[in-house]
């Protein structure tokens, strides 16, 4: 987390740099507004005509980064939610997830499905504590119709709701399709975590930010998979760029009818699933 | 030590991140006093704009009550801030989709308006007291004044022109900052509780009501305390106007409420489930039949009956304190209940306000009380009823 956040802070750093002198010369009295208004467009121009991107060799106007989640091959083995906690410092509470597992289970004579996660007390039970992860053995005795898992995480859409209602714009898209918070600038509102339909982003209590799922940004710049997708032993989670065709993504969203989460909200996921059911949010 | 964060209890399926609630107590005490500012305004510019005369008593009072409530409103919202030392950055970049973008703009330029609409209205007192004030302050009154010491007609024309004109900006900066403050609930397409159109009208009715209320409060509380008697034409056109926006209040709120139990879409069963349990008190009990029906039902009563005695000041008061208590509900309501319904429809967060710590109760009271304080210092260096004392 801490390099996503220097890799953030130094493209943002450098554009404000840049657009600064821009502004000295348009003028401070319009500077404020056309910041707001135009600093993610700015931002990618400027980083790029000047290759400062703070990864040597990485050129984000190259990239199309998206997910995929094939639900029906999750086992819910929650090795995903380990290692994003891992990976990214994400406090080790039942409370604050980048990325969690959903469990859908149809009993017998039931309408409506039992929806749980690792973050329920009855799992956190089983696992032993809350930085530990499984899936209590809870319907053993219950007659099951159906039952699946749903892995869940920040959908990078493509509209994003929380950098739509941003005050500062310290939430922005990145070029390549990731949406990123800079933990510098943020003011901690959490306006976008009211926003998010999905339940992706959580207020960071210690530093006073809002948090979320980036991708690994700091390993996917590196040409390196997120740690979830690294770490999956079934390949539910596949993660790729669309521009490569060959991609897993790609081939992916080629060789399957994909579905998104919510599609009605227009925030246009770039998480694309398969094997979800009609009941999944 | 205060923890880092409270777990919310939950019911049914939630996502896991929503086991920690946003926006806690300040953000209701946020709109209830914005609402306050743009009602307390609308009452001072029935006399100042619209020149109906029998509010002439509160106009001074109203404005200076006002101006007091509107530089606390930023309070909430700095405590609540994660970072609030970065507070400006929404001002140096203001993120233009952002309806919280302009807030800092809409206060300062609000802020502004009053202070100078205040010392355009209070000049003449401030003159006076650098005169004739106590000696070792007398400097500060001047230089409150901007040296600008004369009270001669053609001046206080003048002045009267400023106060005019700034009445009439007002009008429309206290009603747009008002709106905004629904708009910043009503357009998140996130929450259902809060998605609606009419949210924007409700919060700018509910806020005239909840002003028009205070004033009558606290006109009432200061001439008790005063020992003067209470001016019973400014009660009544009070009543009068606390009697109109309320019936307006009432009827949008219901509206609103209908049409989103009507259209019934995705996870009304969970908002059912929500209406029918945890709302059942602070909403169908306290806030609209305690403090929006009775209210409604004791001044149709005094409008009807042509009241205009001492049961006139106590039964307009009783229903003003209702009032202000249904305001203060339909935002906690509003602001809490939308985030007590999950977003994943298919369950219910129970938020447990703290005591104590920087989004406590304590700390939402703090915020509540500091524009009171603040308004009984000033009442200590000018007089709003300048008019009553010479009658």
């Amino acid at each position: 987390m801490k390099k996503t956040n220097d890799l953030a802070q130094r493209a943002r750093r450098n554009f404000l740099r840049d657009l600064g002198r821009g502004a000295a010369c348009a003028g401070a009295a319009g500077a404020g507004v056309l910041l707001g208004a135009t600093s993610q467009a700015t931002g990618k121009q400027s980083a790029d005509a000047n290759g400062s991107f703070p990864v040597q060799g990485y050129d984000w106007t190259k990239h199309r980064w998206a997910y995929a989640v094939d639900a029906t091959r999750c086992i819910g083995c929650l090795r995903c939610v380990e290692a994003c906690k891992r990976e990214n410092n994400v406090a080790l509470d039942a409370n604050h997830f980048r990325t969690w597992v959903e469990r859908y289970v149809y009993l017998e004579g039931e309408e409506k499905p039992r929806i749980d996660t690792q973050a329920d007390p009855v799992n956190i039970e089983a696992a032993g504590a809350e930085g530990k992860y499984r899936f209590a053995n809870r319907y053993e005795d219950a007659k099951v119709e159906k039952a699946f898992f749903v892995p869940k995480l920040c959908n990078h859409c493509t509209h994003p709701a929380c950098v739509q209602v941003c005050p500062t714009g310290a939430t922005y898209k990145t070029q390549d399709g990731v949406v990123l918070i800079d933990h510098k600038y943020c003011i901690g509102c959490q306006y976008c975590v009211q926003a998010c339909p999905y339940g992706a982003r959580f207020f960071n209590h210690a530093k006073g930010v809002s948090e979320k799922c980036t991708w690994c940004y700091h390993r996917i710049t590196k040409g390196l998979r997120p740690a979830c997708v690294e770490v999956c032993p079934v390949e539910a989670r596949l993660f790729g760029d669309l521009n490569d065709k060959d991609s897993p993504v790609s081939r992916f969203i080629r060789d399957n009818r994909v579905q998104v989460l919510r599609p009605e909200t227009g925030n246009a996921p770039n998480v694309f699933y398969v094997g979800i059911d009609k009941e999944v949010r | 030590m205060e923890p880092l964060f409270h777990v919310a209890p939950f019911t049914g399926y939630v996502y896991p991140n929503e086991t920690v609630i946003p926006w806690s107590v300040l953000i209701v005490v946020y709109p209830y006093l914005t609402g306050l500012v743009a009602g307390a305004f609308v009452v001072s510019s029935l006399y100042h704009v619209f020149g109906m005369r029998q509010f002439e008593v509160v106009s001074k009072f109203s404005l200076l009550m006002a101006l007091c409530l509107m530089v606390c409103v930023p309070l909430p919202l700095l405590l609540h801030l994660g970072h609030p030392e970065r507070a400006f950055n929404a001002m140096i970049t203001p993120h233009l989709t952002s309806a919280f973008a302009i807030f800092g703009y809409a206060a300062a330029f609000y802020v502004t308006l009053l202070m100078l609409e205040n010392w355009f209205v209070f000049r003449p007192q401030f003159v006076h007291l650098g005169q004739n004030g106590w000696k070792p302050a007398r400097w500060l009154f001047r230089l409150v004044a901007l040296g600008s010491d004369d009270l001669s007609e053609p001046a206080m024309r003048y002045d009267h022109k400023w106060i005019h004109a700034l009445a009439i900006i007002g009008i429309p900066a206290a009603v747009g900052l008002h709106g905004y403050v629904g708009f910043v609930f009503g357009s998140l397409k996130s929450r259902e509780w809060w998605s609606s159109d009419l949210m924007p009208v409700i919060f700018l009715f509910s806020a005239i009501i909840s002003g028009t209320a205070l004033v009558i409060v606290a006109y009432v509380s200061s001439c008790k305390l005063r020992k003067v008697s209470i001016d019973l034409a400014c009660i009544k056109g009070l009543a009068y106007t606390l009697w109109g926006f309320l019936i307006v209040a009432l009827l949008l709120e219901g509206v609103e409420f209908a049409s989103l139990l009507y259209r019934s879409r995705e996870g009304i069963e969970m908002i059912m489930q929500y209406v029918r349990g945890p709302l059942v008190v602070p909403f169908f009990v306290l806030q609209v039949g305690l403090g929006s029906f009775v209210p409604l039902l004791t001044l149709t009563y005094l409008v009807w009956r042509g009241a205009n005695d001492r049961a006139l000041v106590v039964a307009v008061t009783t229903s003003a304190v209702l009032v202000l208590f249904a305001v203060l509900l339909m935002r906690y309501n509003v602001v809490i209940g939308g985030q007590e319904i999950s977003k994943t429809g298919a369950g219910l967060v129970t938020y447990r306000p703290a005591v104590f710590g920087r989004e406590g109760l304590l700390a939402a009271g703090f915020v509540l009380a500091a524009p009171f304080a603040l308004l009984l210092i000033s009442l200590r260096v000018v007089s709003p009823w300048s008019k009553e004392a010479a009658a």
